[in-house]
């Protein structure tokens, strides 16, 4: 029961990602109408359209006139995460998270945290290149370039409509994300994580470090999918985790023992604390 | 330049070329992949170069046509039309499309597969007649060919499988007779596809009996000619309303008629006086 608690975003992540993928299957085989489409596009309740903001950036690109339906779907997608989730996306709905954690999963059970091919400094910036050329891409080819290799695209339309050859591309980033390169699909390729980061940068909710309460065991920086956020931060001063890479994954604050880790929401908790400082003063 | 800015220059220029390079790879891909002509789409659906475009990839439409009310289930078994490519099914990677073979459109008339297409990739503007009325029977999906080799009523023997198959019959698919010259005293009955009705659906293709069916579905764009402006159907009232503006003294001029046609044909040769 403890172990339930103590990792209870983990469980509440896999939950609302199988859920996901449950009510994508459901609505292609039984009609149920409360999620139908996938990840690209989705139709929430039959009525709330809901569209991946970087499929239609594409698509802009690409030359292609876009639909009512579309541009409310991403204002809505817009509206939910850049004000209040950040890049939960990443973490709490993409299926290839599941993949990707499997393979950090297995780094850290056989102790090769560290081994990678490719150096983790030189590829930092990687995914937003990335990002920007296959809008280029699409462009120059008139059709959403990176959706014929999406491999979210791939897993959700896999799980209702037949996967296909897909599942090889899916293995491919599970034996990439283990042996190449640590974290490499979403922490340094994948140009969907890197939209979510720049929507969600401003984002309310964020994990907040305590410095006083920090013993600096370094069990956070271990866990973290993208540690580039946590490091300038940790036992280093009091503040919000405020690097757009983070996905609130919330496995640093599961797995640190001393309480020096929560969500909070960034700009009413700050004002507060602010008030709560003046009225000491005073 | 100290050293550290130095380095990390250098890194975001191998980050860019990185990306520039996996990008191109990633383009290669796109254009070889997307670049499937005999993809059979649903009703209503834009022009091959739009569609590719402007589908994001939902699935909407193929949910809607499994879910439609008139399923159709043969010997327990649900006959599905629609599918969202995966990767292997050698169509453009998730884009809807349909197999008439095992597979035909059954023109449902609310069309559910096309309204519910969010991006207008699928759209009644495409599922009209010249008034402005949007059926079903205005889809253009594909248009049936007939291989006149392995048509068995093409041999003399009675079919018609395809044209009572037809939901468009005695438009799309007519059946015409032939005397029968070999016994002399029979006739052909021969299938005769009248692509201005034909909507593509594959009822024919689905039904026709020979081993490998010998009426097919094809994309209208890769079948269909075009015969031009030049020619003209002089009984045709509608069509000679093309010509009626047309001057009657028209010259065209080529590389060859600038100059006479006894300048032309005496180009080149060297006489001797």
């Amino acid at each position: 029961m403890g172990s339930i608690i103590k990792n209870k975003y983990l469980i509440l992540r896999r939950i609302t990602q199988f859920t996901i993928l449950f009510l994508y299957f459901a609505a292609q085989y039984w009609g149920w109408k409360i999620l139908e489409g996938n990840l690209s596009f989705s139709k929430f309740f039959d009525i709330i359209p809901l569209a991946d903001p970087y499929a239609v950036l594409q698509m802009i690109f690409a030359g292609a006139v876009i639909a009512t339906d579309v541009i409310i779907g991403v204002l809505i997608v817009l509206l939910i995460y850049g004000l209040i989730g950040g890049r939960a996306y990443c973490s709490w709905v993409c299926p290839v998270n599941l993949i990707t954690d499997l393979a950090a999963w297995v780094r850290r059970k056989t102790h090769h945290e560290k081994d990678n091919l490719i150096n983790v400094q030189k590829v930092k910036k990687f995914r937003y290149f990335f990002m920007v050329v296959l809008l280029l891409v699409s462009a120059a080819v008139g059709a959403a370039a990176f959706e014929f290799i999406n491999p979210i695209g791939f897993f959700t339309r896999g799980v209702a409509f037949g996967i296909g050859f897909g599942w090889v591309w899916l293995l491919v980033i599970f034996i990439f994300d283990t042996f190449v390169l640590k974290n490499g699909w979403c922490g340094h390729i994948c140009p969907v994580g890197a939209t979510y980061s720049l929507i969600g940068a401003k984002s309310i909710i964020r994990v907040y470090h305590d410095k006083d309460k920090c013993t600096n065991c370094g069990e956070c920086l271990m866990i973290c999918p993208e540690n580039q956020v946590l490091s300038p931060i940790i036992n280093k001063k009091s503040d919000y985790i405020s690097g757009i890479e983070c996905t609130n994954c919330g496995r640093c604050v599961e797995v640190c023992n001393d309480n020096a880790l929560k969500f909070t929401l960034r700009y009413i908790i700050k004002q507060k604390g602010e008030e709560n400082e003046k009225s000491n003063i005073n | 330049m100290d050293n550290k800015r130095r380095s990390f220059l250098t890194s975001m220029v191998q980050a860019s070329a990185a990306a520039v390079a996996a990008g191109s790879i990633v383009g290669g891909f796109v254009e070889e992949n997307k670049d499937k002509p005999l993809t059979l789409r649903p009703p209503g659906a834009l022009k091959e170069e739009d569609f590719l475009k402007t589908c994001i990839r939902c699935g909407l439409c193929v949910e809607a046509c499994k879910n439609r009310d008139n399923k159709v289930i043969i010997d327990g078994k649900e006959i599905v039309t629609l599918f969202l490519a995966a990767p292997g099914d050698k169509k453009p990677i998730g884009t809807p499309y349909f197999i008439p073979r095992t597979g035909p459109c059954f023109m449902c008339d609310d069309i559910p597969c096309m309204y519910a297409c969010p991006t207008g990739a699928l759209t009644p503007d495409m599922c009209k007649n010249e008034k402005g009325e949007v059926a079903i029977d205005y889809a253009k999906m594909g248009v049936a060919v007939i291989d006149p080799s392995s048509c068995i009523a093409f041999w003399g023997l009675q079919c018609t499988a395809c044209y009572r198959a037809c939901p468009e019959m005695d438009k799309a698919i007519k059946i015409e007779w032939k005397k029968n010259e070999r016994t002399g005293k029979h006739a052909y009955r021969i299938p005769v596809v009248y692509e201005d009705a034909c909507t593509g659906c594959g009822m024919c293709e689905n039904a026709c009996v020979t081993e490998i069916a010998a009426i097919k579905i094809f994309p209208r764009e890769v079948f269909l000619g075009k015969a031009g402006d030049r020619y003209v159907k002089g009984w045709d009232e509608k069509d000679q309303q093309r010509v009626r503006k047309a001057s009657t003294q028209t010259t065209t001029k080529t590389g060859r008629s600038r100059k006479s046609a006894i300048e032309n044909l005496n180009e080149g040769i060297k006489w001797d006086q």
